[in-house]
């Protein structure tokens, strides 16, 4: 039997010693007229040659296209030592550390990598993360609704260069609880937050802001302009930021005068696979003034009996598990094992290798938006300095011009008609280190001939 | 045993009152609430001037094993907050009646006090 | 040891990134980070021998029996994962375009469908990332259905008091009031205090079945009823699907919505505390309002769901897929074990547990429920031993440690005074259920001969008992560089 190691002998014994004839009596409490018929609508099972036969063929069923595209996922480079560690039975089968003395791998991993997000976003701390960018976020306003007693309004300033995905995972997580999320206009210029839209609100009473960097455009927000004015207004400070490019941009702890009061984002780029959109993680990063508002595990340092160094799960009272309905948020987990990969790959770049790869992505981008916008019927929409992605308009509706690149092998980037039809014909674009220049030429040469 | 000075009023909720005759009162956790929660590691306080109506839930006090709500046992604005717990908590721990004091209140209305349990009332409530 | 402390200024793993770092001179100055971030140089085996090392010294089902209850900790089969990390899976883009994917959608597909016949509902949606995540989207469904129709009253979530601290947490999460039902001492719903409850303020009741007791609720046609009857929703944790799988299906008692733990019962891997996958399953009334992305089938091809085909929907509950990887898992998992091995899965968790609950009493040990089957799990109270040995719950979970096993969960549910919940999974071999029954006996052995042996445990581990007070005291939640 698949996975289950009983011999009729000791079948047998088991029942004797329970005192039963036979394994249905064992489910004699469930009433009889409610018991299942045969699963009829499952197949039957497979041994390991049927279902790896079965899953090659479908994972050749995806063409292997040489990917522009970003918007939230990025196709980096990952250590090959980075999931061979990771997958190891150790990380990969094991709980929650519930019992610390018996789980100080993965929790003393934690603890790392708290300190590592810490160092990259120059927040004073770090939970042991979250599911994904975008509930990281919704879990980020609830935080920011607990913590800024100033406030009264349960009011985000939600800015629309914010990525539109995660701006509705907000919407969905905080719906409940008569949070009111605004919209803030972007320049139509620049592509990054309107400060004159901001600045409208300024008196009212909100309680937080939202800031992208770098914004969903791929373009740079006026971040410590943005920082400052909301904390002169008793207004908290959410960051969402790719902590690749934290190797190389202003760390949001560093924002302004005095630097964010949360941030947050996808963890995607430091060593998880694209991997059809996840396992990801999200992260989250807060000033010691919130930490006791901040959701999900956190893990500390402390002492055995004996004075030994050892780390433990802390501030658990704030948890679901003991304040019911009373508790920070409702999670329970974290994406240990993608976690367990990201501080693997953090350790192995260091934070030289970081920046590196981000520095490579930004140029690399940048040579393919001046081959690109250099086609007739391509040009830059924004003029604003981007980091790794950038917006292009198109003489022709982007659906069609990607699904022609694709024909081509090129994934060429991601449609904005969908989320910003005030653009009209606009993909965004993204050439991560992966890509080398001749990809980066090719491209142009294949949009140039689906333009014409 | 836990000890319940005689002087002062409690909650079921295991909070204490000490009336200080001039309209205010002082309030804190009994020894008994203490000895449940254990080590205390996090005090929580409210802002002075905050408005509290009886029954609202006010501040919170943690230990490894619970977090748990501090419950105004009367009406009224808060006009002091003990601000040594932020640093140590386990003053509580130690001295729940009196350095473990969380907040004081000027009353708005103090026939509430009269709703309050009396030491023996409340020995009664927590021997159960 | 830290990694950080193996550091030396200017080593790396220089082979993975590029030759150089390319200019960003482009990027105005006031954007640009001021000082470096203080993360490890070390060299390429320096990380690998670290974080080996670091593995070792973790419990895990590879390693050790890990019976924690409520969890179901059964073998994760290595199939799953090496499937699910081909490259084709895991180069996909999760916005690559669906004609790109049908094979990644295929499976999927088949995985919604599979769910529905094994819970018995109508419609699965895999975006939940969670078990919390389900319950979430479970009962924003219940809320936006009451408000589709007009019935705005319906603000109260009923919960028993056994059940998990997720339920009310969630419930509170979507901006309802949560009202606890008492639970009888045989483990059913106090079905008196349920009928009192129930009224026009009901939106719905969260249960799991069997419960966290361990024990398979009986009346659970009437509990519908009542619930349904005063116009409220069945909401079923399926925290504990894996003791009745393809034996009674949730949409077959009355249930309305599900989610489903896919790293318990689906055997995709804990991975230290996630990731996991809480997929959400509706009755036919509430599809409408099902999370995206959901996928579909049209002639031969598949396509994800939008807005615009499910228009009253909760809307996303991640930026993307869900935890896609893991749903990959699931599906490898369900098509290996096939119709035949589902039902296998409750028989041998309830035979596994039923047999140790038999030899735990015969070897002297309190059940908490004692006159009753037990489901997939079941609970031993050491109030005896805390009262005439001062030896606790804890002390045994501790000293099982040394024993080489993982300790059950404890203090959990909160019911049931110094209790070890118990869940051995269809996974585990007869001897090794017989090996820590033993084990348990010798530590209560122990406890009357030596207790301050089993109060000291563990022993053989990497640290001893860890200060919780002080490191909650004393915040340390980051390396802050070595200090002078």
């Amino acid at each position: 039997m698949p996975f289950i190691p009983h011999t009729e002998q000791e079948i047998a014994e088991m029942l004797q010693a329970i005192g039963v004839n036979d394994i249905s009596a064992l489910f004699e409490e469930i009433p009889a007229h409610l018991l299942a018929d045969e699963l009829s609508g499952v197949p039957t099972g497979m041994n390991e040659m049927e279902i790896s036969r079965l899953m090659r063929a479908r994972a050749a069923q995806h063409p292997q296209s040489v990917c522009f595209l970003g918007a939230g996922a990025y196709e980096h480079h990952i250590p090959a030592a980075v999931w061979e560690i990771t997958t190891r039975g150790e990380f990969y089968s094991a709980y929650t550390p519930y019992q610390a003395e018996a789980s100080q791998g993965t929790l003393q991993l934690v603890y790392e990598y708290q300190s590592m997000m810490t160092a990259l976003t120059g927040m004073d701390v770090s939970n042991a993360s979250m599911y994904d960018g975008a509930s990281a976020l919704a879990e980020a306003v609830l935080m920011a609704v607990r913590g800024n007693r100033k406030s009264k309004s349960r009011k985000i300033l939600m800015p629309t260069t914010v990525h539109p995905a995660y701006r509705k995972t907000t919407q969905t997580i905080v719906q409940g609880q008569h949070i009111e999320l605004v919209e803030v206009a972007y320049d139509q210029a620049s592509g990054t937050t309107s400060l004159d839209a901001l600045k409208q609100q300024a008196g009212e009473d909100i309680t937080a802001v939202v800031i992208q960097q770098p914004n969903f455009f791929g373009n740079l927000e006026a971040v410590d302009e943005i920082t400052d004015w909301a904390h002169e207004n008793n207004i908290l400070v959410i960051a969402v930021v790719n902590p690749l490019t934290l190797a190389i941009l202003k760390a949001p702890g560093d924002w302004g005068v005095v630097g964010v009061d949360i941030a947050c984002g996808d963890g995607q780029p430091l060593g998880a696979p694209l991997s059809a959109g996840g396992p990801y993680y999200g992260f989250m990063c807060c000033t010691d003034a919130l930490v006791r508002q901040m959701p999900g595990r956190i893990v500390g340092r402390t002492v055995d009996q004996d004075g030994k160094e050892g780390f433990v799960l802390t501030l658990q009272a704030r948890e679901q598990h003991i304040r019911r309905s009373k508790a920070t948020s409702n999670i329970c987990t974290n994406q240990g094992l993608v976690v367990t990969a990201s501080t693997i790959h953090m350790s192995i770049l260091g934070a030289r290798g970081l920046e590196r790869a981000a520095a490579a992505c930004h140029a690399n981008t940048l040579s393919l938006v001046k081959q690109l916008s250099q086609i007739e019927g391509v040009s830059c929409v924004f003029d604003s300095t981007y980091f790794h992605e950038a917006v292009l308009k198109l003489s022709k509706p982007a659906g069609e011009v990607l699904a022609a690149l694709m024909d081509k092998n090129i994934l060429g980037g991601y449609d904005l008609s969908g989320s910003y039809p005030e653009l009209g014909n606009a993909m965004l674009v993204c050439a991560t280190e992966m890509r080398t220049d001749e990809e980066i030429s090719a491209y142009a040469n294949a949009l140039a001939e689906v333009i014409a | 045993m836990s000890d319940v000075p005689s002087e002062l009023k409690y909650t079921i909720s295991h909070e204490w009152v000490r009336d200080e005759g001039d309209g205010t009162v002082t309030i804190g956790i009994t020894d008994h609430a203490q000895e449940l929660l254990g080590d205390l590691v996090f005090v929580e306080l409210p802002e002075v001037g905050a408005e509290l109506t009886a029954g609202d839930a006010c501040c919170v006090v943690e230990s490894v094993k619970a977090a748990s709500d501090v419950y105004s046992p009367v009406t009224g604005e808060v006009i002091e907050v003990n601000e040594t717990l932020l640093e140590a908590p386990e003053i509580i721990n130690d001295s729940a009646f009196d350095d473990g004091w969380l907040f004081k209140v000027q009353l708005s209305a103090e026939v509430e006090l009269d709703d309050l349990l009396d030491a023996d009332a409340y020995e009664a409530e927590i021997a159960e | 040891m830290l990694i950080f402390e193996h550091s030396r200024t200017g080593r790396n793993g220089a082979p993975q990134s590029p030759k150089q770092k390319a200019s960003v001179d482009d990027i105005p100055a006031s954007l640009l980070r001021k000082n470096r971030a203080v993360l490890p140089e070390v060299s390429e085996m320096q990380a690998v021998r670290h974080f080996t090392r670091l593995s070792q010294k973790n419990f895990s089902i590879d390693t050790h029996f890990y019976p924690l209850g409520s969890c179901t900790m059964k073998y994760n089969p290595r199939a799953c994962n090496t499937l699910a990390m081909l490259p084709g899976f895991l180069t996909r883009h999760p916005m690559a375009p669906a004609q790109q994917s049908q094979g990644f959608l295929a499976c999927m597909y088949e995985l919604q469908s599979m769910l529905c016949e094994a819970t018995g509902m109508a419609a699965f949606s895999l975006a939940p990332m969670a078990g919390a995540q389900g319950e979430f989207a479970g009962v924003a469904m219940i809320e936006a259905y009451h408000k589709s129709r007009g019935d705005d009253a319906r603000k109260e979530i009923l919960v028993p008091n056994a059940a998990h601290g997720t339920n009310p947490a969630t419930a509170t999460m979507c901006g309802f009031s949560v009202k606890e039902i008492p639970t009888l001492d045989n483990g059913d719903v106090d079905l008196d205090a349920l009928k009192k409850a129930v009224g026009p303020q009901t939106a719905g009741l969260m249960l799991t079945n069997p419960s966290t007791l361990g024990v398979f609720e009986r009346q659970i046609e009437t509990i519908a009823k009542v619930v349904h009857q005063a116009g409220g929703l069945l909401y079923y944790d399926g925290a504990n699907l894996n003791a009745i799988l393809g034996k009674i299906r949730p949409g077959d008692m009355g249930f309305d919505v599900i989610h489903s733990n896919l790293h318990k019962t689906f055997s995709t891997p804990h991975g230290g505390g996630g990731p996991g996958a809480g997929a959400v399953g509706v009755a036919k009334r509430l599809m409408p309002f099902l999370p995206l992305p959901v996928v579909d089938k049209e002639g031969e091809n598949y396509r994800w769901l939008t807005e615009k085909d499910l228009p009253q929907t909760i809307g996303r509950l991640s930026a993307f897929m869900g935890n896609a990887g893991v749903l990959l898992r699931a599906y490898i998992y369900m098509r290996m074990l096939g119709r035949e091995g589902m039902v296998r899965v409750a028989e041998f968790a309830t035979l596994n547990a039923n047999y140790m609950m038999a030899e735990a009493k015969r070897r002297g040990f309190e059940l908490a429920i004692p006159d009753r089957r037990a489901s997939h799990e079941f609970i031993i109270t050491l109030k005896n031993e805390a009262r005439d040995l001062h030896v606790t719950a804890m002390d045994f979970a501790k000293r099982l440690l040394d024993f080489g096993y993982h300790a059950p969960t404890t203090y959990f549910p909160l019911l049931v005074p110094e209790c070890l919940l118990i869940e051995p999974t269809e996974t585990e071999a007869k001897e090794v259920l017989d090996g820590f029954l033993d084990a348990m006996l010798q530590i209560r052995e122990e406890a009357k001969t030596d207790p301050d042996l089993v109060k000291g445990a563990p022993y053989t581990l990497p640290v001893k008992r860890l200060d919780e007070v002080r490191a909650a005291r004393q915040l340390d939640l980051a390396w802050k560089g070595v200090e002078n």
